[in-house]
């Protein structure tokens, strides 16, 4: 049987390039980065001229470089721990981010919440975008640190990150910005960007999960997160995972240098997908705008069906892709970023979310399309929701 | 997530649509939860002769409306009025613990087509 996988923004597979740069650390290179004989000096030396490529790559200074265990991890000590540390140093106590940031985003904001924290979440328009004189207007002389993602996961809104930082400077404010789901396709220069701190990770970059970056601009000291180890220049223990920061540093690496042609390749085929869906599919809905948005994904909502039956009948064509609807999760709330864009909840649970990658092809996506024109007609014929 | 009974009732859903002259039907569920279930049926001398669905929702809502279904026809009034979502949920071999509702939505859908039905009836001057 076919299979397509339509899935990226989840994860990418592995570049072949990159396991082959990752394989001698896997291997013959065992030894642990912080050991002083030559085992551990021979895997030192290859974290740090990983940090130099990624430093490069994002216009950053190699000691403001941080690995993590991946986004996620990043995004707590970013929050947490600029929280934390400048509540002391200046007394000031609130938050501010979106209501369409990523859980771990919103979950750490909402702990700093019930340690005594003022948190702000900033609502966004339809096309996913928070508007300046929204964070203007929600800039306080409290406000601390303003967090917002450069592109979100379900709609592939991309914020004017800038300017956001600029508004969060103005007021005296440190800013952080989730590019987990950037970096595949925006270049990013954290320099012109003006940002304090970034995350991200190796597994949306055709790198290898389980390794992230935080980016901290050198003068702000964020509490350390994982505490006992040297690692990190102390400020993030634990054994460094040398196979996958080589990793990580080669998948950057090759997305900046095949960026152009990586995007011009991916917005053609999600540009053809979305044209043979709104022609061919009648009572559709595509979420989010169009104008400012990663050229890999597409959201749509096919009323009258649930999400999850049509996910299931697509992945038993051998097509994966991802449902906007949190029914599975055991919740009946539908995606919280398609409510914060106003998608009517009635048919937020009809929603998928599709996200190309630079192996998709023009036959992926017609095999795609065809298996998704077969399966909306089956559950719609089973549905008691009337055309009109 | 789901077991391959529930995979095939799923896949292979019977009684989809509506009968024609039913006098019987109910409706539960809502679009905003994402799960509405309809049943109609043709009920005749206290035994359901015809029964059909209509389900918006999940893999397991679907399923349970179909084997639902299948379990109701040609039994009494009475006999479907007793059936339970534990019933249901044994026949089709387990659901994962989260979609237990759907299995609700089936026996609430059912009982509230046999009262549409006792309404109708006493309506007509029958009872």
């Amino acid at each position: 049987m076919k299979k397509v996988y339509l899935d990226y923004a989840a994860t990418t597979p592995l570049d072949r390039r990159v396991l082959n740069a990752m394989t001698p650390y896997l291997t013959e290179v065992y030894g642990n980065a912080n050991s002083v004989h030559s085992f551990g000096q021979e895997a030192a030396s290859a974290v740090d001229n990983a940090r130099r490529t990624i430093a490069d790559c994002i216009n950053a200074k190699r000691t403001e470089v941080y690995f993590t265990s991946g986004g996620t991890e990043a995004n707590n000590w970013a929050i947490k721990g600029i929280a934390v540390r400048y509540r002391e140093i200046t007394g000031k106590n609130h938050i501010i981010t979106t209501k369409i940031e990523h859980p771990s985003i919103i979950e750490s904001v909402k702990y700093m919440e019930k340690h005594g924290f003022d948190v702000t979440f900033l609502p966004v328009n339809s096309d996913g975008l928070v508007e300046l004189d929204t964070l203007e207007k929600a800039m306080t002389d409290k406000t601390l640190l303003v967090s917002i993602m450069t592109a979100n996961n379900e709609v592939g809104s991309v914020q004017p990150i800038k300017e956001l930082a600029e508004i969060a400077h103005a007021k005296g404010a440190l800013f952080h910005t989730d590019a987990v789901q950037a970096m595949s396709s925006i270049k990013t220069d954290v320099r012109e960007k003006n940002v304090d701190l970034m995350s991200f990770s190796g597994h949306k970059i055709y790198g290898p999960k389980g390794i992230g970056v935080l980016y901290v601009k050198s003068g702000i000291k964020p509490d350390k997160f994982m505490i006992g180890g040297h690692q990190e220049r102390t400020m993030r223990g634990g054994t460094t995972n040398v196979p996958a920061v080589v990793g990580l540093a080669e998948a950057l690496r090759l997305t900046v240098a095949e960026m152009e042609d990586n995007n011009a390749k991916v917005k053609a085929v999600r540009d053809y997908f979305l044209q043979r869906v709104q022609s061919e599919i009648s009572h559709i809905r595509v979420n989010g705008g169009m104008e400012h948005r990663v050229v890999g994904n597409a959201n749509v909502t096919f009323e009258f069906i649930e999400g999850e039956s049509l996910l299931l009948l697509l992945d038993l064509a051998g097509i994966a892709c991802s449902s906007g609807s949190a029914c599975s999760s055991g919740s009946l709330e539908p995606s919280h970023v398609l409510m914060a864009i106003g998608v009517p909840i009635e048919i937020a649970h009809g929603s998928i979310r599709f996200t190309f990658g630079k192996d998709t092809s023009r036959e992926d996506v017609d095999y795609v399309v065809d298996s998704l024109k077969n399966a909306v007609e089956k559950l719609r014929i089973m549905s008691p929701l009337t055309r009109d | 997530m789901y077991n391959e009974k529930v995979m095939k009732e799923f896949m292979s859903p019977q009684n989809v649509g509506e009968v024609e002259n039913a006098n019987a039907v109910g409706e539960v569920g809502n679009a905003s939860c994402g799960d509405i279930m309809k049943i109609s049926m043709r009920i005749e001398n206290g035994i359901i002769e015809e029964v059909k669905f209509q389900t918006y929702g999940c893999a397991a809502a679907v399923a349970t409306s179909s084997i639902a279904t299948k379990m109701i026809k040609g039994k009494t009034v009475d006999e479907a009025l007793a059936l339970t979502n534990q019933e249901v949920i044994e026949e089709l071999g387990g659901l994962p613990a989260q979609k237990i509702h759907c299995s609700v939505l089936a026996e609430g859908a059912i009982k509230a087509a046999i009262k549409n039905y006792l309404e109708n009836y006493k309506k007509e001057g029958n009872a």
